[in-house]
Order: C-alpha cells, then sequence, then structure tokens
C-alpha cells in the first residue's frame, strides 16, 4: 500500500488536526487569563463580571489613586537602585568566575545561583529574619526605608547578571585583552576598553531582567516589607482582598506592559549580541 | 641589513608551568637588530611560550631576558618596546578599523592630532588605505590580518613578535604575505620574531631560524645551513624530506670514515675529525640522482628497484629498496618536457656524491 502521509516536518504543525488543537489549547490555557485581565481593564462596572461597555476611567482612577502611585515609586526606585547594584556585583561575579581559578570554586558557583533556586517563600523568611534580627531601622526617611527591600532584590537579581554575563564571557577570545595589554593599555584600560564593551550586551540583558525581576516581585518584598514601603505588586494584592476592582485590572496591566517591553528589549539585545 | 648588536638577548630562560609542565628549558639565545628570526618547532615545542615571553604574557621561572638592553624581568606587556601580531589577529570587534590601529597610540598618550596621520600611513603600509571605516566583521582573514600588523606597527615597536600569522589563511594566500611580510621588514626596518610550525614559512623568510623542540633550541643558522648542515637527527628530520641510515663504524684513518649501513654495505665518507662511535648518516633526496647503469667511482652508488613513483608536477618522488630492504626516497625535478614523460621503473642505481652526505653523532 502507498502512503502519502509523511512525518511532519518542523514548520508543518498546522496540517495536523490534533497538532493544531494542542497548540490552540496551550494558548489559551497561558493567556486566556491575561487576556481577559487587560480586556476587563476597560470594562464599564465596578464588578469584573459582566461586560458594560469600553472605558479607560480606572486607568484615571488608578491614576489618582495616591497610595497606588506612591507603591508605584517605591517600586521603581527599588528596581532602579536594584538593578544598578545588580548588574555591578553580577558582573564582578561573573569575572571572578571566569578568569581566576580558586579553592572551593565550583561550590562557590554553586551558592552563587542558589538563589534562583531557592523557593522565595524561604528567600522571604530568611531576609525577614535576617532583617529583624540585626535589627534594620524601620522609621527610616524615604527612599531609605526601601534599603532591605532593596537588598532583598538584589540577592535574587545578582545571579541572573552574573550567569547571563559569564555565559557571554565563555567564549570571549582572551588574545583581545593580551592585545589591549601589548598595545599598552594598563589593566584597567584594556578591562574598559576590551571586556566592558564585550560583555555590554550581557549587561543590558541582565539589567533588564534584574528590573522586571525586582519590580515583579511579590513573595520576597512582601516579607522584607513594612507598612511604608508598600510596593506595587503588594498594593495591588491588598486592593484585591478588598474587592477585584477594574482599577486593579488597569494597575495590573500596566505592570504587565511594562515588565512585557523590557523583556522584549532584554531578549533582542541577548539576540543581537550573539549574531556579533 | 642586519646590525650586529643583539636586540633581544635570553640567557637560561626556563618556564615551568603550574602543574608541572616544562615548557622551555634553558634557553639562551640572541636575535640582532633589524633580524628576521624564526622560531620554528612543532605544536608543544615552547616557541608560542618564548615568544609570551617576549611580550610579557608569561614570566619566566627562571634566566633573564633583555630586550633593547633593559632587563625584562619587572616590565609589564604594555611597557614594553614590543607588539604583537596574535594567531586570531585579536581585531577589536567593537571599533572600526581605523580605531582599532589608534587604540594603541591613544592608550599610550600620544598627542592626538598626530594620530589620524599615522594610522593612515600604518594603513596605506599595509595596502588598507580605504579601509579605516570599516568594522572586522566585513573583513577577510587576510585583511584582518593586514589590520593586526597595521595596529602593532603604528607604534613603532623595537620589535614585532608574529605568532602564526599565517596558520588561519589558504595556501594562496599565505604565500603572498610571506612575501608581504619579508617586504614590510624590509621597509620598516624593525625586528621581526615570527613563531611557526611550517618550515617552509621559516625558510623562506628568515635570515635566521632557532629549531626547538621539547623546551630546548637545538639549532640557530640562516636557513642554508639549517638545510644543508642540520646539527642533530630532529632538525635533519623536521626540515625538508631525509634519508636517515644508521651505520655502524668500522674505522677511521686519514680523513675518511667507513662504515657499515644495513642495506646499503659497506660505503666511505669523508670526515674531518677521529670519530670512535656509530652515526647517523643523511641524504636529501633531491642531491641523490637515478642512474640506469653504475656511474663513476666519484659517486656513492647503490642498486634498488622502483616501488612507486609520487607525481608532484615540478618534482616526481621514487620510492626505492634495495635488494636487503633499505628503503630510499629520490626527488627528481622535472626539467624538461622531454624528460618528464619517460617512465621510472625497475631496476636503477641510486646515487649521490659522498660530501653531499651527512654525518650525524648521536
Amino acid at each position: 500500500m502507498k502512503t502519502n502521509r509523511q512525518a511532519p516536518g518542523p514548520l508543518d504543525y498546522g496540517r495536523r488536526l490534533w497538532l493544531r488543537l494542542t497548540l490552540w489549547l496551550s494558548f489559551v490555557f497561558l493567556y486566556a487569563p491575561i487576556a481577559v485581565l487587560v480586556i476587563y481593564s476597560f470594562n464599564d462596572s465596578r464588578r469584573n463580571i459582566v461586560w458594560r461597555g469600553f472605558t479607560l476611567k480606572y486607568y484615571e482612577r488608578a491614576w489618582n489613586n495616591e497610595s497606588l502611585i506612591q507603591a508605584f515609586a517605591n517600586s521603581i526606585t527599588i528596581a532602579f537602585f536594584s538593578t544598578v547594584l545588580s548588574v555591578l556585583l553580577g558582573m564582578m561575579t561573573a569575572v571572578l568566575l571566569w578568569r581566576f581559578r580558586f579553592p572551593a570554586k565550583a561550590p562557590f558557583e554553586g551558592t552563587v545561583s542558589l538563589p534562583i533556586i531557592i523557593p522565595e517563600i524561604c528567600m522571604g523568611v530568611a531576609m525577614m529574619a535576617f532583617f529583624s534580627r540585626i535589627g534594620w531601622p524601620a522609621d527610616l526617611p524615604w527612599p531609605l526605608n526601601l534599603g532591605a527591600i532593596t537588598i532583598a532584590h538584589i540577592s535574587f537579581s545578582f545571579p541572573f547578571v552574573a550567569m547571563v554575563v559569564r555565559a557571554r564571557l565563555a567564549r570571549f577570545n582572551r588574545e583581545l585583552e593580551e592585545a589591549a595589554r601589548d598595545l599598552g593599555a594598563g589593566e584597567w584600560e584594556a578591562f574598559r576598553d576590551v571586556l566592558l564593551p564585550y560583555m555590554k550586551p550581557g549587561l543590558v540583558a541582565g539589567a533588564l531582567l534584574a528590573f522586571t525581576l525586582s519590580l515583579d516581585d511579590f513573595v520576597i518584598t512582601f516579607f522584607t516589607a513594612g507598612p511604608d514601603t508598600v510596593t506595587f505588586p503588594v498594593k495591588v494584592y491588598s486592593m484585591v482582598r478588598f474587592s477585584v476592582t477594574p482599577e486593579v485590572n488597569a494597575a495590573s496591566t500596566v505592570l504587565l506592559v511594562i515588565t512585557l517591553m523590557l523583556t522584549t528589549i532584554a531578549v533582542l539585545i541577548q539576540t543581537r549580541g550573539r549574531e556579533e | 641589513m642586519n646590525g650586529d648588536s643583539p636586540i633581544i638577548s635570553i640567557n637560561g630562560v626556563s618556564k615551568q608551568f603550574p602543574g608541572g609542565v616544562q615548557a622551555l628549558e634553558g634557553v639562551d639565545l640572541e636575535i640582532n637588530e633589524g633580524e628576521f628570526f624564526a622560531l620554528l618547532g612543532p605544536s608543544g615545542c615552547g616557541k608560542t611560550t618564548l615568544l609570551r615571553i617576549l611580550a610579557g604574557f608569561e614570566i619566566p621561572t627562571t634566566g633573564d631576558v633583555f630586550i633593547d638592553g633593559a632587563n625584562m624581568a619587572a616590565v609589564v606587556p604594555n611597557r614594553r618596546p614590543v607588539n604583537m601580531v596574535f594567531q586570531s589577529y585579536a581585531v577589536f570587534p567593537h571599533m572600526t578599523v581605523a580605531e582599532n590601529v589608534a587604540y594603541g597610540l591613544k592608550v599610550s598618550g600620544t598627542e592626538r592630532r598626530t594620530i589620524p596621520d599615522r594610522v593612515q600611513r600604518a594603513l596605506d603600509l599595509v595596502q588598507l588605505g580605504d579601509y579605516g571605516r570599516r568594522k572586522p566583521g566585513q573583513l577577510s582573514g587576510g585583511q584582518a590580518q593586514r589590520v593586526a600588523l597595521a595596529r602593532a606597527l603604528v607604534k613603532e615597536p623595537r620589535v614585532l613578535l608574529l605568532d602564526e600569522p599565517l596558520s588561519a589563511l589558504d595556501a594562496k594566500l599565505r604565500e603572498t604575505m610571506q612575501m608581504e611580510l619579508v617586504r614590510l621588514q624590509d621597509t620598516v626596518g624593525i625586528t621581526f620574531v615570527i613563531v611557526t610550525h611550517d618550515q617552509n614559512e621559516a625558510l623562506s623568510m628568515a635570515d635566521r631560524v632557532a629549531v626547538m623542540d621539547e623546551g630546548r633550541v637545538l639549532q640557530v643558522a640562516d636557513p642554508g645551513e639549517l638545510y644543508e648542515f642540520p646539527r642533530d637527527r630532529f632538525v635533519a628530520e623536521f626540515i625538508g624530506k631525509m634519508n636517515l641510515f644508521e651505520g655502524t663504524n668500522v674505522g677511521w684513518a686519514d680523513g675518511t670514515l667507513a662504515l657499515l649501513v644495513n642495506g646499503l654495505g659497506r660505503i666511505e665518507l669523508p670526515c674531518a675529525e677521529p670519530t670512535t662511535h656509530d652515526v647517523g648518516i643523511a641524504v636529501r633526496p633531491e642531491k641523490m640522482l637515478l642512474f640506469e647503469q653504475r656511474p663513476d667511482a666519484a659517486y656513492l652508488a647503490f642498486e634498488a628497484e622502483v616501488e612507486k613513483v609520487a607525481y608532484y608536477g615540478s618534482e616526481s618522488r621514487v620510492f626505492l629498496a634495495t635488494d636487503r630492504g633499505l628503503a630510499l626516497e629520490v626527488s627528481i625535478r622535472n626539467h624538461s618536457r622531454a624528460t618528464a614523460g619517460e617512465e621510472i621503473a625497475g631496476r636503477r642505481w641510486v646515487s649521490w656524491l659522498p660530501e653531499d652526505t651527512l654525518i650525524l653523532p648521536d
């Protein structure tokens, strides 16, 4: 018997009904809740149940909600400082791991990536216990009162930066650095003029990653936040506890868009760095 | 062209890497001002380590290096009067060609307004005058190599170090670049030290060659001497083709050494020094001739059977075996069409002049 049914090629997913179904089901499964969230942020109703027409008034209301905006400002501030310090620390860790051999390097390398693996809830509890044990002052003026959260965010963000940068460094040609030295550059100049430009795509990608991680984080922040240091995700959570209004949807949609944008930029930069 | 004052003196340099690898063992070497000097050897012989010691990227375990009269022991790479062309060229990918060439000048504090001129002159020198604004990604291997050369030469070093500079190029381009490097060295008059594993490269370009093996310098000589009078078996076999036999000493008298060679029988060779031990004897394939009849007594001649002929165009390599099983290789130049078509087969007399025989003490 002659069969003309060949095994599907990589781009043939649309040809088979069951493949198409799986594809659509997984899309629905992943994105339907988010789509609903975004759509109902424009819903002209107090409740998130029935569609009653398009409005932007909940975006306006969210904008006028002072404590929500304060939480947003807190989040951005924390994300900014956490990102800057994570990039510095992550870059130094990556260079250290790439360049040097030292005793117990393998365990050290493992420990650095531990914060990525540890359940967030454990990190959160640990951070809370740590800051209360060392008596971290709670009543500092803004923005110093965000210090504890910022430190907590750095501790789980910088390993991501380190991993991204380390992966890039693995392909670095050591002769480039030697060439710079040979041409008269001191160690610092060779680092600045050759290694740093080479790491740049990794640093930018790592920075955006760190920024979104910090902006998004709820669990660890929840444990380290005080009454005056509410971040955007924590604020949204407390709003939901009273009632799920489209205002929450609107705020979440804004956060979603910011996160999405930054992640896309990170991916783009990383791909471009790889193509070079 | 060559001054006789050494610009580089290497005195008793040894290098042991952590982990116990002995890369260099008691290397003594003097390289003269204006010389084109080659470090030649198989991979792992320590030639690159020696070059990196000159550049300052490795520190000798023992011994001293003097460049231009100054001890380099405490001098960091960026303060040495040498520049290097790296094997991978190491052209900075994020800078344009001109920025690459200018980098060394900028970072060492050259007066800013003189830089563009000097960069342009360096690029002209390597025939890349119009390529200043290109990015390294747009260059071919040969062009990247020229950028690396210009970038090193623009700093006007006392010595230019080249680490296997031609190994990544294809055969044709490699030959062109060989000649171009020689021309370039003539023009700029800087001492060139080149590391290579390619004997043709070393012989055709260098004024003098140091042959290295297992961390030692075996012989330093000009190409002609190296080829005609290799001092030991390694050099003899590493450079060019060689027929090498073991000879049992059966007596020396009045400048003649009598030997018994397995597969050839008794031969007598001129040898000025009284010799009592067994020696190796070596003859280059192109020094040997093939006769159909036994030649006159001026030649050493041995009858052998042609086993195989390898045709190379400009020459043919004839592989023969004597009746007692000794393998010989003879190279015959294709000097005329009249003889090119002649078949080489059957029994021939492999002959050479006694003075073309090399005696290699063990």
